[in-house]
């Protein structure tokens, strides 16, 4: 996809040769080795760190980030391209990459030089994990109520507080949180900082144990009087609001596009067990009832996939794209809903057990209408665009 | 340190299918890979630069389309590539493949260590790398399972099938590989990005100084018959009853069957 003429994306579907050689090393990677472990890796109950690790070796953990700190200098498209592809084949690991971008975009988008070298550098090349701390107990969807105090004392802030929910936390050496200056100004007083796990002050509270995602790190971030050196306020004090959403559109990308190979993943366990499952002399896939299912599955993943390409493809170019990835990640995010209902359907009882992996995307499916703004909060920022 | 890893070209053996009436391996549309055994050579390369630094050399021998796999070397961290291709080398059986190769590691030079595969999973032989030592004139060790330097020996251990050997050999060697040896690392995409760039010289006949009767259909004196899947004519008989019984029947059987 390249090229914007007066101001209507011009689609051209082609892969450059660049990434079609990336998509075809990433997608075998993905059947070959992380495929086959998925379900094992929920079941352990901590981070996947040998996928990490593996996917840092082949520089994936910095797609987007230039060369010169770390990364692969490539782009969003290419990164959510990817991303599809991991969380097709392992959506626990799939998880910790969409949420560690929402640790490096920032810094690399707001950060300073030395901030950049310091923290950027081992979060591109995957040597370390990052984070994104915004929500709080009484903070989730109203971003602006964050509470958790950010005070300038002289050559540091101290912070006090808690943050809940947290993916990769505690496992994350690097974490952006999201304090406030002026909690009378609400969002007005957010103020972003760039914390270091070990930090004195910092301590990371307990695990989430949650429907799904298992082995994907959900911990609180506590901070008692926490020193944090003055050189770590990312970007401007009191203009925290804005790296978040900021920060948000970027993860909306990662969500939707998360969603798209969760869906994925669901779908093609179905269309294979519809040809082997017989009932009534017949596999049920030549019913076509379950055809039609087979069918809006299909229709409704692809066009959810356009629809998040084209939010990162817009990304790419520079020009606003906050209300397309509002709209990809609200529909990915749905349809992955809806496709592994409709997977767990077509499997029939079967599809019940813990014996078929529908029965745990399904589980999984729900966390995307919830996290990183609710289809609620999407609807709302979509319906405040057409309203403007 | 300079190492040279000889690949392959193969057919994706898990995609072959045998055409039933000529017994031979359909080619049409099946993907091609880099032998397996010679990406564990690769890797056993990339490790031994890692521990104590080295230049990897992939070369190959194949037709124009090899280029595939001496790009993926160089994406898994190889940092030179020969491809060896000539029309007069189509028809090479091992000795005339051996010669080819070593002709062209002459011609690369400056080598402390070659390593190749096993065997390649299409001929099968296990008779290139030897045969490429014996054209160098170099030590040889063969199913090497593990590999590391020791000051400027190479400490090699050897599979066997009831056991292993341990071997040092002063370089320049020949090492040929078994895949317990490592895993093969996935390319990174900095290595592809550089390997979709990268310059990689084609060597014909002429450029490794070839004599053109030890090459190709000319300088193999193995000449290919027929290639078929063997018949299995076994039958098994068991004896039943009390051992002593038993063991009569079995000396009657031996001695009709005459073995
Ligand atoms: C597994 C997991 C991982 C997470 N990872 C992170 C992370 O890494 N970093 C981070 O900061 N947070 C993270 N979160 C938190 C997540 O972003 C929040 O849970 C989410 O934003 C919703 O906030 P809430 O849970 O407080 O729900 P609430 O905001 O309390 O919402 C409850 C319900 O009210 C609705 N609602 C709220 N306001 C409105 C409105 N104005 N109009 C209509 N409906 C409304 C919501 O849509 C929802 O249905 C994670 C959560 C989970 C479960
Ligand atoms: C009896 C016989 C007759 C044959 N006749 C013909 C013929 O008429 N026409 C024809 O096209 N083929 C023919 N072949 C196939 C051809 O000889 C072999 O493919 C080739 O010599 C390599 O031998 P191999 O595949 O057994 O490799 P092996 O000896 O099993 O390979 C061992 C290792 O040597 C290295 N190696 C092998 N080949 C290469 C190469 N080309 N480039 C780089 N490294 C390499 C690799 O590291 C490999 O792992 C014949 C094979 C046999 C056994």
């Amino acid at each position: 996809m390249n090229a914007l003429i007066g101001g209507v994306v011009r689609v051209n579907f082609n892969l450059s040769e660049e990434q079609q050689m990336i998509m075809e090393m990433v997608r075998e990677y993905a059947d070959g080795v992380l495929k086959p472990k998925a379900r094992e890796v929920d079941e352990r109950g901590e981070m996947p760190w040998d996928n990490i690790r593996q996917m840092a070796e082949m520089d994936l953990m910095g797609i987007p980030i230039p060369e010169s700190y770390g990364g692969a200098g490539l782009d969003f498209t290419t990164w959510a391209m990817v991303g599809e592809e991991v969380s097709r084949a392992c959506t626990t690991t799939g998880a910790v990459f969409g949420a560690d971008m929402l640790c490096l975009y920032p810094i690399y988008f707001f950060g300073t030089e030395e901030q950049k070298k310091k923290y950027l550098v081992p979060l591109a090349k995957g040597e370390v994990v990052g984070a994104f701390g915004l929500t709080e107990p009484n903070a989730g969807s109203d971003a602006g109520n964050v509470k958790t105090k950010a005070e300038d004392a002289g050559d540091h802030y101290i912070l006090n507080g808690s943050k809940v929910f947290i993916t990769n936390a505690g496992d994350a050496q690097v974490y952006v949180v999201i304090a406030n200056m002026d909690v009378n100004k609400g969002a007005r007083g957010l103020t972003a900082f760039i914390v270091e796990k070990g930090m004195p002050g910092f301590e990371i509270g307990k695990n989430e144990k949650k429907m799904a995602y298992n082995s994907l790190p959900n911990r609180e971030l506590i901070f008692t009087d926490c020193k944090v050196p003055k050189e770590n306020l990312l970007g401007k004090e009191k203009r925290g609001f804005r790296v978040a959403m900021e920060t948000l559109g970027v993860g909306r990308i990662g969500m939707g596009i998360g969603a798209v190979g969760l869906a994925q993943a669901a779908f093609d366990e179905a269309l294979a067990y519809s040809k082997v499952r017989v009932q009534f002399g017949k596999p049920i896939s030549t019913f076509e009832l379950v055809q039609a299912m087979l069918a809006d599955m299909a229709t409704e993943i692809e066009a959810a996939r356009l629809l998040v390409l084209r939010a990162a493809f817009m990304k790419d170019q520079g020009v606003p794209y906050e209300k397309e990835a509002a709209m990809a990640k609200l529909f990915a995010s749905e349809v992955a809903m809806r496709t592994t209902t409709k997977a767990v359907q077509i499997h029939g009882g079967y599809g019940y057990t813990k014996e078929y992996t529908v029965e745990r995307l399904m589980r999984e499916a729900k966390l995307f209408e919830i996290v990183e703004g609710t289809s609620e909060i999407q609807r709302l920022v979509i319906a405040n665009h057409l309203l403007r | 340190m300079n190492i040279i890893v000889c690949i392959k070209q193969v057919p994706d053996t898990t995609d072959v299918k045998i055409n039933p009436e000529t017994n031979t391996l359909i080619r049409d549309g099946v993907k091609s890979i880099v032998n397996p055994f010679d990406a564990n050579a690769l890797e056993a390369a990339l490790q031994l630069k890692e521990a104590a630094g080295a230049k990897v050399t992939a070369v190959t021998m194949g037709p124009p389309q090899a280029m595939d796999i001496l790009r993926e070397a160089v994406a898994m961290g190889a940092d030179d590539a020969v491809l060896v291709s000539d029309r007069a080398f189509a028809g090479a059986d091992t000795l005339a493949t051996a010669y080819t190769l070593a002709m062209a590691i002459r011609k690369i030079g400056d080598y402390d260590l070659i390593i190749g595969g096993k065997q390649a999973i299409d001929g099968d032989t296990a008779q290139v790398g030897p045969g490429i030592a014996e054209q160098l004139g170099i030590p040889q060790i063969t199913y090497a399972r593990r590999m590391e330097m020791d000051d400027d020996m190479l400490l090699v251990e050897r599979m066997l099938e009831d056991g292993y050997e341990v071997m040092k050999t002063a370089l320049p060697a020949l090492v040929t590989v078994v895949k317990q040896i490592n895993e093969p690392r996935y390319p990174s995409l900095r290595g592809l990005l550089a390997a979709k760039k990268k310059e990689i010289p084609v060597w014909n006949a002429m450029d490794i100084g070839a004599d053109e009767k030890r090459i190709g259909l000319t300088g193999s004196p193995t000449k290919v018959v027929r290639i078929f899947t063997p018949q299995r004519n076994t039958r098994a008989v068991m004896l039943e009853g009390e051992p002593e019984k038993t063991v009569e029947t079995l000396a009657e059987v031996i001695t009709k069957l005459s073995v």
